[in-house]
């Protein structure tokens, strides 16, 4: 696999700065803001949890999955079918096993794509999820081609005590907000554990890797799980704003915008992948403003940044920040 | 299943799988000598079906749309490889998986500026919109036979010149060992601008041909994509002939699966990809 090896992993102290500032201002953002801008910035929070989940994949691992959105899109549905006609969902139990069933259906999938390798991958990754599309496309009971409605956001009650009801906008923002640290706390020990240094490793090479005898099919195995999972808990809070779930959501092109954020952001550092999914729903906005053609906008816009910018906005401060070895 | 039901859809089946062929063949092409993954290739196909809709309706004739069509596309093959492929070969997958997306984007956009986003028909040719009778209240269209016919005839075209001919030659040595076929005199620069050019030619043919009965229509380039991707994944990538033997099991699979098990049609074709690499995770022929 052609991905370069070396990232920038540990950020400098300008970035660790930006972050915390970042996370800051969303604090007290709700307070400030309109509520379309809430909703916008909810859902740029949503964007980068799943970003995040496929950096996982992308950066750490090495792993190119054009299929990413599928997982992200089951746990919308599984949200949709968890929801009962005449209330809300408990979150308590329904964000559990939204994420669990992304995760199975990524420990299924995942075991067919992660024997592949390189431009396998990537088109396993991408045929599957289309299968998973179909699936849900083709089948009336699953809502077909028209997608299903979660009339009633989900709600989390301590015992006749409504804790947060996701119908308020609000409550949801700081749900999500929470949900991203969380998530982002979770991957950056992830990435510095025993774990993510396998991965890491085998991204840089998977050859000696197995010879220094680890399992690199299993580690993959899981590391495609958990990054299904995670791309889980982002559907269920999609599925949760918007209120309605539809096939389209699974299609290569979701998939290839999540790519896109982890690209412009930079990889493998999770941060990067936030930055990224803030600057790619930004820039869709302006685009979609701007003109009914944005396709042709955001198109000329990939291919610059592929063309000029390949290690994406994080990878300007690589160049300050160049201790690491180049292995290329 | 009486017997002229069958032989229709094997008929069928062994037509779309021809026709997917032509698709899958210049995925694999430029996927094995160039090593470039191209999500942008159903978009060629949607340019050849747009240019035979636009074509015929300003020259008045599907055939003569059919000749000028393959020379503009072989064109817009030599002209995008020059200025922006060429630079991918030795980028990332990953570099080359955005680029080959954010083309779609702008493929589709100047699609949808130029010609619209109406969905259009093509009208068969008339020397070829007869129907051969096979029982008493059964027939089988000509033009789909002239289809298959067609994709016959380029898929040995396709074989001769790459197995019979010197610039055959040329290309296998690229495929095989591009710095030393480059050593040995061979223009590979060249080489991989003809089979670049070669590759969205044969996609632009499959998706002229295929419009008289697809009818031509926004995005059409997207599922043929995937199904591409199924076949190349299955034959093994750079193997032409494992592509066609792929195609046509593809063909068969998804042409009975919609007869005999309809409410599960569409995902058979993936259970038979998931079958394939449990059994071989790099295709049937691999090179």
């Amino acid at each position: 696999m052609s991905v370069s090896a070396t990232h920038l992993e540990r950020l400098p102290r300008s970035v660790q700065l930006c972050l915390a500032l970042g996370a800051l201002a969303l604090l007290v953002f709700p307070f400030v803001g309109s509520d379309f801008y809430v909703s916008m910035v909810t859902r740029m929070m949503i964007l980068a949890i799943l970003a995040m989940s496929l950096d996982l994949l992308q950066g750490v691992t090495g792993l190119v999955s054009l299929g990413h959105a599928a997982f992200f899109g089951l746990a919308g549905y599984v949200l949709a079918f968890a929801s009962p006609a005449d209330a809300g969902a408990s979150i308590w139990w329904s964000l559990p096993l939204a994420v669990f069933g992304a995760g199975l259906a990524a420990l299924i999938i995942g075991f067919f794509v992660v024997r592949t390798q390189g431009i396998y991958f990537i088109m396993v990754t991408m045929a599957f999820a289309q299968m998973v599309y179909y699936l849900f496309f083709d089948n009336k009971v699953l809502g077909g081609s028209d997608g299903l409605y979660i009339n009633l956001k989900p709600t989390m009650a301590l015992g006749s005590f409504v804790l947060l009801d996701l119908d308020n906008k609000r409550s949801l923002f700081y749900l999500v907000l929470a949900l991203t640290a969380l998530v982002y706390g979770f991957l950056r020990r992830l990435l510095f554990s025993p774990f993510g240094r396998t991965l890491s490793g085998i991204r840089i090479n998977e050859h000696r890797m197995r010879a220094m005898g680890y399992s690199t099919f299993g580690y993959k195995l899981a590391a495609f799980t958990l990054a299904g999972g995670l791309a889980g808990v982002a559907g269920y809070l999609w599925g949760a704003q918007t209120g309605y779930i539809n096939p389209d959501l699974m299609g290569f092109h979701t998939s290839a915008h999540t790519i896109m954020m982890v690209i412009l952001g930079g990889m493998g550092n999770f941060a990067g992948a936030i930055v990224g999914a803030f600057a790619f729903e930004i820039l869709l906005h302006v685009f979609k403003d701007l003109s009914k053609h944005w396709q042709l906008l955001m198109g000329t816009f990939i291919v610059a940044v592929v063309v000029f910018a390949p290690r994406g906005l994080l990878g300007w401060f690589e160049r300050s920040n160049n201790k690491e070895t180049q292995h290329d | 299943m009486d017997f002229g039901t069958f032989l229709i859809q094997i008929l069928n089946s062994v037509q779309y799988g021809l026709l997917l062929f032509m698709l899958a063949a210049g995925l694999t092409l430029i996927f094995g000598i160039m090593g470039v993954v191209n999500l942008a290739h159903g978009s060629f196909y949607m340019l050849g079906a747009y240019l035979a809709w636009f074509l015929a309706a300003q020259l008045g004739s599907f055939t003569l749309a059919l000749v000028v069509g393959v020379v503009l596309a072989v064109a817009f093959g030599l002209l995008l490889e020059r200025v922006l492929f060429r630079y991918f070969y030795h980028r990332s997958h990953l570099d080359q998986v955005l680029l080959t997306f954010g083309l779609i984007y702008i493929f589709e956009e100047s699609r949808s500026i130029l010609w619209g986003d109406d969905v259009h028909s093509v009208n068969i040719p008339a020397a070829l919109s007869a129907s051969i009778p096979l029982t008493e209240n059964l027939s089988y269209p000509v033009y789909r036979l002239f289809m298959s016919g067609v994709c016959i005839a380029l898929a040995l075209g396709l074989y001769w010149l790459i197995s019979k001919t010197k610039l055959g030659m040329k290309i296998r040595a690229g495929a095989f060992n591009r710095d030393m076929a480059q050593a040995l005199g061979v223009n590979v620069k060249r080489i991989q601008m003809v089979v670049f050019a070669l590759g969205v030619g044969l996609a632009a043919i499959s998706g002229m041909i295929a419009s008289p009965i697809s009818s031509v229509y926004p995005n059409m380039g997207s599922s043929v994509l995937i199904m591409c991707f199924v076949v190349v994944v299955i034959g093994g990538i750079g193997s032409v002939r494992g592509a066609l033997i792929a195609a046509l099991l593809v063909g068969l699979v998804d042409t009975f699966g919609k007869v005999l098990f309809p409410s599960v049609s569409s995902m058979l074709v993936y259970v038979l990809m998931a079958a394939v690499l449990l059994w071989k995770p790099e295709g049937l022929f691999k090179q």
